[in-house]
């Protein structure tokens, strides 16, 4: 079946059920396609549990940092219950002046993380207050009927939910007959919460525990700014009239400001809300939480490397701030890992994979020895070793079960120690490698961190530390040392809290220092005159240049050497490991490809340069220039360029027949035939419409036989 | 020295400022050097316009450049082991804005290209006027090699602008020559442009004060005006170019070139035989495409979208995976670029095809309600959706793109689709984009868009127009002489109004009085009659005007009226 219709554009193709067996799984596609499929089953289930693994990670690290929020919701979901439950009078007051209590969120502008955390927090509320929650979303609710259909809709299923027993009832009456009002609903939370109040308390005595006596009901209005002013307006004023009659409890989730509230509404309107605001946990908080937990740590084998972890970085800060999209290039580029690399089958937990290295084939060892890390590993041992290693599949095994051991452990050290130096460096002004403790991994991924320009000035800074602020962050050093894993920082922990002891003991000869220093300063402060006091200056220079180190400045140049040392030893860049290219993923250029394209750099190319992709020795040009053998379409594009807001379409096709005719070596002044001629015709009559499809002309009335441009200048 | 050795430090610092610096150093050594580097002057000066349009807008905040700089580092790092994304990564310099292009330009070069089969030629045209004295040997040997074959090409160009193509392609030699030479020229053809056309006369406009300011020494920092003038220049002339209603074109129309218009059938006709070039390379790039195959299902199974991108049809692309890998599943193909395709047929056919449902919906909202229940609670049922532009007019609407975004996060939906349009991205705020869940794949194909522009009412192809002459000619065969004598009349006087760009057409009235002066009707209501049958086949168009009377319009383009008019007074 074919198609392409004049008279259709949707075609459905529906396999009959006997031929719809279970069509080949996802691990089949994994497989398919790679003529180096090695392992690929146990590649793919490795990959498919590390990814779980990763996100109930992600989920578990969400719902923490949501915790502190939701709490303070439900306190005050609490606080505005209680009054209606409790104080009547006092509700009594409150409800003349007919305030519905209403929180605004702010929860920024990473709107596509928004979802998530409506979902939990509708789920939060749904546990702990009230079965009665209702989000909504603008796109729903493009006028005030649809949104009381829809609170309404969603309010009954949750009624099902609660009161299995009265099931029949509720679905009897069906959704659609309701005549959606405000005064339906408010009767019908009456014989709801009548119903449950009647009830034996042995009978609900699970629901009851968890709602309240008399549960609020929630609205949630998931985009508050998208809402059409007019339905916001109509729902408060509406509502605020039958708050006296259920209590009522309205979530803004607001991306932008709170101010936006008194823009959307007027103030008669925003005078009937109480407001309350809740700020969640910043976007910014959220991905550095999700980076600590996911990247700079040894729980998950995978790692990424630098490019790639710069690139998922710079989509978060230059494009979207979202949390979610980061955790997805995160996705892709375990997929792409275990896709693109056999030997990523060793990429699982330590144990796992020493076994794993035992039952590898043949051609998985030949692919160990290609990789360009091993290769410098053998290049670095003996001869007799090497052949070894080159020729006996056994040894090589061997040798590929320590060492990976030795990345393992290399891991564990290097986030001990780059968790050491992030306290050092955050405490520095200008933050010479970086605030984030991401950058400052960047920075120790990519190359040997102590060659850079930046660690000379922060080691420089970090010499001029106070005492008071040294004693802290090594104080903080030892805490990370003790509570990481590695067991063979015991000696480090031992050298630091000598260190501690020895500031501690320095105390009173700091003051004697002090002494002196403060004498130099009177004799400074005598000298008025201009001439002396300049000589004096220079003079305590020389003398700080020549004086003898204090014992404070000498234990401080100690420990600085001491955490160099550190650093020179535990933070060497990955590429430099041996099998490295096992848990890393380093091709940042396909997931820049895929999830940051750019459509129309790849039209231009294409247009501008053919032969990018069609690899011809005719197309072959210099930049800026296009062989006249091009494309019909290239042609036809690099004219119009040339022209300015409108194109005269006989103009066009002459100078095309031009260039075409040249090429086909005809000569343009004996005019070939026809039937040439008609072709060419045709070929631009085409070209020209493509153009039209992808965007860079449309008709134009303004004069017959013309098209206007789209695009605004050109190359 | 030490003033220039300061001046170097600047530029160390400023990098990004580099031809400000140059400029201003030039400027600040005084006329002698000013007057001797004149030409090298006024290309610093081009340059630096250039240049200016990649530049932001303050450059005080260097470390915002810098963090530019990595950015642009990072994310285009790759760009040349990979062909693909092509060498210019950076935006700018693709759609910047820049001087408005002459009519003749295009013949012009036109003719270069012709005139040189084997060879490419040159013609970054914003670097025209001023070729670079760098290679005057290659631009010599060039007018020269061309020259004699030139003359004889000159009377092609009649209806462009002759004189300007002659001076064009003499200049190179002229320019070589002597530096000195060239302002003059530039001057001249200054003040033939102003006469010639206002366009042009604001590229030059802003050349000729970005000279004079740069000549004189000024203390103030005179780059960083200068630049600033640039800048709301470009855009000025942005608008200038956009506003005046004038079209500054030639007037030739296509019914002149004696070219009978071609329709559907025999274009395909012909493209046929026009011959296909690098069909192994073609065949090579589609190869590349078609490894992905597998790589492309394995992602839709785990939850991503895939949106193809880059020149070419990526129909046949599309089918071959349909075929070859879709056989056995349900799945769903939509032709985007299908003229009457709405996001409700294909609602429709997901549920009443594919999930075999009767009845009616209420709104497109239930529908998706009803899709998405359904699709939960079904774990097992899985479908693939294939949407073949999804850019088209028809689904490119903000709604559509909700429906189908959200038909796209079910988990069992996979979407695999392609867009075209150059401005398609745009369609897609965050939240849609998070709900496609996209992995973009450039698959660049160079193949023809034939089905796709098919049902394109095109410029050049105007099945309609066709079909008007020939419905009209023969439906009014088939009427009496009078009533032809009625239709005559109307055309007759839509056409002596073709000018007027406010006539509302033929009142009734005013018709009525006409045609009984000429006999036609003796009633006012068998002019009715007669008018009834015409609206039946869509020959006239009635239309009520503000004070309430009723026009008549024919709703046939002018060029097939005289046609239609033409062949009635050789039959008569």
């Amino acid at each position: 079946m074919s198609t392409s219709s004049v008279s259709k554009g949707c075609f459905v193709f529906k396999p009959s059920s006997k031929k719809r067996r279970i069509s080949s799984s996802t691990a089949d596609y994994f497989s398919e396609g790679k003529n180096d499929s090695e392992d690929s089953g146990l590649r793919f289930a490795t990959c498919q549990l590390l990814w779980k693994q990763i996100n109930s990670e992600t989920e578990k690290i969400q719902e923490e940092l949501n915790k502190q929020l939701f709490d303070n919701l439900i306190s005050f979901l609490r606080q505005s219950y209680s009054e209606f439950q409790t104080k009547k009078t006092e509700w009594m007051c409150r409800m003349k002046s007919s305030e519905i209590p209403t929180a605004a969120l702010v929860l920024g502008v990473n709107v596509t993380d928004h979802d998530v955390t409506f979902k939990s927090l509708s789920e939060v509320l749904q546990d702990n207050v009230t079965p009665y929650v209702v989000s909504l979303q603008a796109k729903e609710c493009p006028g005030i009927k649809h949104l009381l259909q829809k609170l309404m809709g969603q309010l009954m299923d949750c009624c099902v939910d609660v009161d299995s027993f009265e099931e029949e009832e509720c679905v009897n009456i069906s959704q659609k007959k309701i005549r959606c009002s405000m005064a339906s609903l408010s009767k019908w939370y009456e014989s709801v919460t009548k119903k449950t109040g009647s009830e034996t308390p042995s009978k609900k005595i699970t629901s009851s525990s968890r709602h309240w006596q008399s549960p609020p009901i929630v609205v949630i209005f998931k985009d508050m700014e998208s809402f059409t002013t007019k339905v916001l307006q109509d729902f408060i004023v509406i509502s605020s009239q039958h708050i006296h009659e259920f209590p009522l409890v309205l979530i803004f989730g607001i991306a932008t400001s709170p101010m936006i509230i008194h823009r959307l509404l007027p103030h008669s309107v925003s005078s009937l809300l109480c407001i309350e605001l809740f700020q969640s946990l910043s976007c910014k908080e959220h991905l550095a939480t999700v980076i600590d937990k996911l990247l700079l740590t040894t729980q998950f084998p995978f790692k990424l490397s630098e490019k790639v972890l710069q690139v998922l970085i710079n989509i978060f800060l230059y494009h979207d701030f979202s949390v979610q999209n980061f955790i997805k290039g995160f996705q892709l580029s375990v997929v792409e890992h275990f896709y693109s690399q056999p030997l990523s089958v060793l990429c699982c937990q330590l144990l796992e994979a020493k076994k794993r290295v035992n039952s590898l084939s043949h051609n998985q060892c030949e692919n160990i020895r290609s990789l360009p890390s091993f290769r410098r590993y053998v290049e670095s041992q003996v001869s007799e070793k090497q052949i070894a290693l080159l020729t006996e599949d056994s040894f090589l095994k061997e040798v590929t079960q320590t060492l990976l051991e030795d990345l393992h452990i290399y891991h564990e050290n290097y986030f001990t120690v780059l968790r050491c130096l992030h306290v050092f460096t955050t405490s520095l002004p200008k933050y010479p490698l970086g605030k984030q403790i991401r950058e400052l991994h960047c920075a120790c991924l990519g190359k040997s961190v102590w060659e850079t320009e930046e660690y000379g000035s922060t080691v420089q800074l970090l010499r001029m530390l106070a005492k008071d602020e040294l004693v802290a962050i090594l104080q903080k050093c030892v805490e990370i040392f003790i509570s990481s894993s590695g067991k063979q920082f015991s000696n480090t922990v031992e050298k630091l809290e000598e260190f501690l002891a020895r500031f501690q003991n320095l105390e009173a000869e700091t003051n004697e220092v002090q002494d002196v220093s403060v004498s130099s300063q009177k004799e400074l402060q005598k000298k008025t005159d201009l001439y002396h006091l300049q000589k004096t200056l220079l003079e305590l220079k020389e003398s700080k240049r020549s004086k003898k180190l204090t014992k404070f400045e000498m234990l401080r140049f100690e420990v600085v050497d001491f955490i160099d040392s550190l650093v020179r030893s535990y933070l060497a860049p990955a590429e430099m490991q041996t099998l490295n290219e096992v848990v890393y993923f380093n091709t940042a250029n396909t997931l820049r490809e895929h999830l940051n394209a750019a459509p129309r750099i790849a039209l231009h190319t294409a247009l501008n340069n053919p032969y990018c992709y069609l690899k011809n020795q005719t197309l072959k040009s210099d930049v800026g220039c296009i062989s006249n053998t091009a494309p019909d379409i290239c042609i036809v594009y690099k004219l119009h360029l040339e022209c300015g807001r409108l194109i005269n379409l006989v103009d066009w096709l002459e100078a095309f027949s031009t260039v075409v005719t040249a090429v086909e070596g005809t000569d343009p002044d004996s005019m070939a035939t026809d039937q040439v001629d008609e072709i060419i015709h045709a070929r631009f009559i085409r070209a020209v419409s493509e153009l039209e499809l992808l965007g860079f002309i449309k008709p134009s009335k303004q004069k017959t036989d013309h098209v206007a441009r789209l695009t605004w200048g050109g190359c | 020295m030490s003033q220039l050795e300061l001046k170097r430090n600047q530029v160390l610092e400023a990098r990004f400022v580099a031809d400000e610096d140059v400029l201003k150093h030039i400027s600040d050594n005084g006329g002698v050097k000013v007057r001797k580097d004149r030409a090298q002057l006024a290309l610093n000066v081009k340059r630096f316009v250039k240049k200016l349009e990649n530049i932001y807008d303050d450059d005080d905040e260097a470390q915002e450049i810098m963090e530019e700089q990595n950015y642009v580092a990072v994310l285009g790092a790759c760009a040349e082991d990979s062909l693909r994304n092509g060498p210019s990564a950076g935006g700018g310099k693709i759609y910047s804005f820049q001087t408005p292009k002459r009519s003749g330009k295009m013949a012009e070069l036109a003719s270069e290209l012709a005139q040189t089969p084997g060879r490419n030629v040159t013609f970054d045209s914003s670097e025209y006027p001023e070729k670079p004295a760098c290679t005057p040997q290659s631009s010599k040997k060039y007018s020269a090699s061309n020259k004699p074959q030139l003359k004889s090409k000159k009377n092609e160009f009649v209806s462009t602008t002759p004189y300007r193509l002659r001076k064009r392609l003499t200049a190179p030699s002229l320019r070589s020559d002597s530096e000195s030479d060239y302002s003059a020229s530039c001057s001249e053809e200054e003040e033939e442009d102003k006469d010639h056309k206002e366009t042009s006369d604001v590229i030059l406009g802003q050349k000729t004060p970005s000279k004079t300011r740069a000549v004189p020494p000024s203390k103030k920092t005179p780059a960083k005006k200068l630049k600033e003038e640039m800048t709301s220049n470009l855009v000025e002339e942005y608008f200038e170019a956009h506003s005046s209603s004038k079209v500054l074109t030639s007037n030739r129309t296509l019914q002149k070139l004696q070219k009978r218009k071609l329709d559907q059938q025999t274009l395909l006709v012909l493209l046929n035989k026009a011959p296909s070039a690098f069909t192994a390379e073609l065949k090579e790039l589609n190869q590349q495409h078609e490894s992905l195959f597998s790589k492309w299902m394995l992602q839709l199974h785990l939850g991503f979208s895939i949106v193809l991108y880059g020149l070419g049809s990526k129909r046949d692309l599309l089918e071959k995976f349909r075929t070859s890998l879709l056989r056995d599943s349900i799945h769903l193909v939509v032709n985007g670029f299908f003229p009457s395709i709405t996001v409700r047929s294909i609602l429709n056919s997901i549920t009443e095809e594919v999930l075999d449902h009767v009845g009616t919906f209420r709104s497109p909202m239930d529908q998706l309600d009803l899709i998405m229940k359904r699709f939960k609670e079904d774990s097992s049922l899985e479908l693939y959706l294939l949407i073949h532009n999804l850019d088209s007019k028809m689904l490119r609407g903000d709604k559509s793109q909700q429906i189908l975004a959200q038909l796209a996060s079910l988990p069992n939906i996979h979407l695999i689709a392609s867009i075209d349009h150059i401005n398609a991205p745009l369609m897609w705020d965050q939240a849609k984009q998070s709900l496609y869940n996209w992995l973009w794949y450039e698959t660049t194909t160079f193949s023809p868009y034939l089905e796709e522009t098919s049902y394109e009412n095109s410029l050049l192809v105007q099945q309609s127009g066709s079909l008007a002459l020939s419905s009209l000619t023969h439906v009014l065969h088939s009427l009496t002489p009078n009533a032809r004598g009625i239709f005559r009349l109307l055309a007759q006087y839509h056409l002596e109004n073709k000018d007027n760009p406010s006539y509302p057409g033929l009142s009734f009235q005013d018709f009525y009085q006409r045609c009984r002066e000429a006999f036609l009707v003796n009633s006012d209501l068998t002019l009715r009659a007669q008018l009834t049958e015409f609206r039946d086949h869509k020959l006239i168009r009635t239309k009520r005007g503000t004070d309430g009377v009723e026009y008549l319009l024919i709703p046939v383009d002018n060029g097939t009226l005289t046609d239609f008019l033409e062949k009635e007074d050789e039959d008569m």
